[in-house]
């Protein structure tokens, strides 16, 4: 249900691809680590833990789609992304400020929490942006699984450590020193003997990653109705 | 130096007026790129000496012939190419009687991450420009023969765009290969903002990979139903006016007791309801570590009768090039980038 001040709130529209775009303003803008960015921009509606929302700077160029990082009660909503020095939105995300406008759609999708089975999350760089929102909402996996190249990249770590202790794995698969793991999440799951069957796993990443964890799942004897793939596309 | 091939008419005539060249040198220019199939810009004799010579400081032709064709038992071949950057694409000449089809690459591996796909598990490594998709149609033996191009290869089409529009506008255009876009057939897991676009732009049949009509076991199968859902998809086609000539396909690759029931009969009933189209049952050619099984043929025989008897017109595909790993679904490099 909309609250009066959504309805309100909610300003002009246009109709992009196929999502209509609504006028937003920006509340804030921080860089958490080097050429990565969290947003956040006024709740015109409400959202479920991994929705997303399809975002354009102006009304002439095509959305681009990002998973919410907010919680379900959040206030604003929060996206994380990654600037794209050639790209033509990231350029121009990185340099809103309060106030600014931007076109979000309503959240969509069903890349959503299973609050029957237990959930192992699997995330490399932003993708960890849904599980994220995720936990702030209140779900909890039996295990998580973040791939970076650098320590600053394992986002939203002290949010995950506080509520996961030791079932958030950090993979370290660069050369700086920190992590719980050191290798890829794929070197990690292979290195596994068993692995819960009957759980659900969710993926969110770039499709090689999707992939290859995918393949891997499936050889471990994952049923492959039991997993569920986001893929930056 | 840069390559003159893959440009479109516009881009010649510009380039050459901007070197001070009259601008109908772009058309000669196109003229020998695209009809006379030449390798040299020295081939180009109709330029005066003054304009081969000041082209051939900055470019080249640039066409590259294939560097690894094998043959089906089927008569299928399958081509390797290699791209600018160090990777490789591959691409499947498939001749059926009368027919010569090519299939092309549009991206070097796939973002889109397909249960089902060989191309899918080498993620993507790099989009391909209109002249490395032209290319795969020129640098093949079979070039002057061929009666029909589709964008069924390597890659999502609708993830490359641009680049698949102007190798279509090079195809098609006059000055260019002067092919008919009703003998051009453009595949998509149906991006729907690219969709959109393409069929305004284009006149080119479409085809939709479908898989199955239901979205939890679509989104299973194929990820990108979580960014643009199968009802949106079809919303678009069922809204566009499409003329009496333009041919919309729904490919349906069949898994064994996964989506040939009469449940999916039904669904697909429903979901195409009202739209102008064309089946296409695919089968499965199983890849390695697939959780996925092949149909088998009289179940596949009864799920084509059953689309058939509602109304839904339904072919089954012959499955050709499998055992050159040529069929639908099958095309990798992912061995070759490695060692690249």
């Amino acid at each position: 249900m909309f609250s009066v001040y959504m309805l309100m709130s909610i300003k002009k529209k246009y109709l992009k691809g196929n999502h209509y775009l609504f006028e937003n303003r920006v509340v804030d803008l921080e860089e958490i680590a080097e050429g990565k960015f969290l947003l956040w921009f006024e709740k015109q509606f409400n959202a479920k833990a991994g929705h997303v929302v399809a975002i354009a700077a102006d009304e002439s160029h095509e959305p681009r789609i990002y998973s919410l990082c907010s919680s379900e009660k959040a206030q604003n909503m929060q996206i994380l992304f990654d600037l794209k020095p050639d790209g033509v939105l990231t350029p121009r995300m990185a340099s809103l400020k309060p106030g600014d406008v931007l076109y979000v759609s309503k959240p969509y999708g069903s890349f959503l929490p299973d609050t029957e089975i237990p959930m192992w999350w699997i995330a490399t760089g932003t993708g960890i942006a849904p599980f994220r929102a995720m936990l702030q909402s209140g779900f909890k996996p039996a295990m998580l699984l973040h791939g970076a190249r650098v320590a600053s990249n394992f986002y939203f770590e002290r949010d995950f450590k506080l509520e996961l202790k030791e079932n958030y794995i950090r993979c370290n698969s660069g050369s700086n020193g920190q992590g719980d793991f050191f290798g890829r999440v794929s070197a990690w799951i292979d290195a596994q003997d068993e692995l819960p069957l009957s759980n659900k796993y969710y993926l969110c990443g770039r499709a090689l990653m999707v992939v290859e964890v995918r393949d891997l799942l499936i050889a471990k004897g994952v049923r492959y109705e039991n997993i569920v793939s986001e893929i930056f596309f | 130096m840069q390559a003159l091939f893959g440009k479109t008419l516009d881009e010649l005539q510009s380039l050459v007026v901007e070197m001070g060249l009259p601008k109908f040198t772009g058309k000669q220019i196109a003229d020998w790129l695209y009809k006379k199939k030449v390798a040299s810009v020295d081939d180009m004799t109709n330029l005066s000496k003054k304009a081969r010579a000041m082209l051939s400081e900055n470019f080249e032709v640039g066409t590259f012939p294939p560097v690894k064709v094998q043959k089906s038992t089927d008569g299928t071949k399958k081509y390797l190419f290699p791209t600018a950057h160090g990777k490789y694409i591959e691409t499947a000449m498939i001749p059926d009687k009368e027919r010569q089809t090519v299939c092309v690459s549009s991206q070097v591996g796939c973002k889109m991450g397909c249960l089902f796909c060989m191309t899918g598990k080498q993620g993507f490594n790099g989009q391909l420009t209109a002249g490395e998709i032209v290319n795969q149609v020129q640098m093949i033996e079979e070039t002057d023969h061929i009666t029909n191009i589709v964008y069924m290869g390597m890659g999502e089409p609708f993830d490359n765009l641009e680049e698949v529009l102007k190798s279509i506008d090079i195809l098609t255009s006059d000055w260019g290969y002067a092919m008919s876009p009703r003998r051009i057939t453009v595949s998509t897991i149906g991006i729907v903002p690219a969709l959109k676009r393409f069929l305004n732009e284009s006149k080119c049949n479409l085809a939709i990979s479908v898989h199955t009509p239901f979205d939890d076991e679509r989104q299973k199968l194929m990820p990108v139903q979580l960014a643009y859902p199968l009802k949106s998809v079809i919303d678009e086609i069922r809204a566009f006016d499409f003329d009496s000539q333009r041919k919309v396909s729904f490919e349906y690759i069949v898994f064994g007791g996964l989506n040939d029931t009469s449940r999916h009969v039904k669904e697909m009933n429903r979901l195409l309801n009202g739209v102008r189209s064309h089946i296409n049952l695919i089968r499965f050619h199983p890849i390695p570590g697939t959780p996925l099984e092949k149909t088998d043929e009289q179940r596949l025989q009864r799920f084509k009768d059953e689309l058939n008897n509602k109304g839904l017109l339904t072919t089954i595909r012959a499955s050709r090039g499998q055992d050159i790993y040529a069929a639908c679904g099958m095309l990798s490099t992912k061995g070759l980038q490695k060692d690249s």
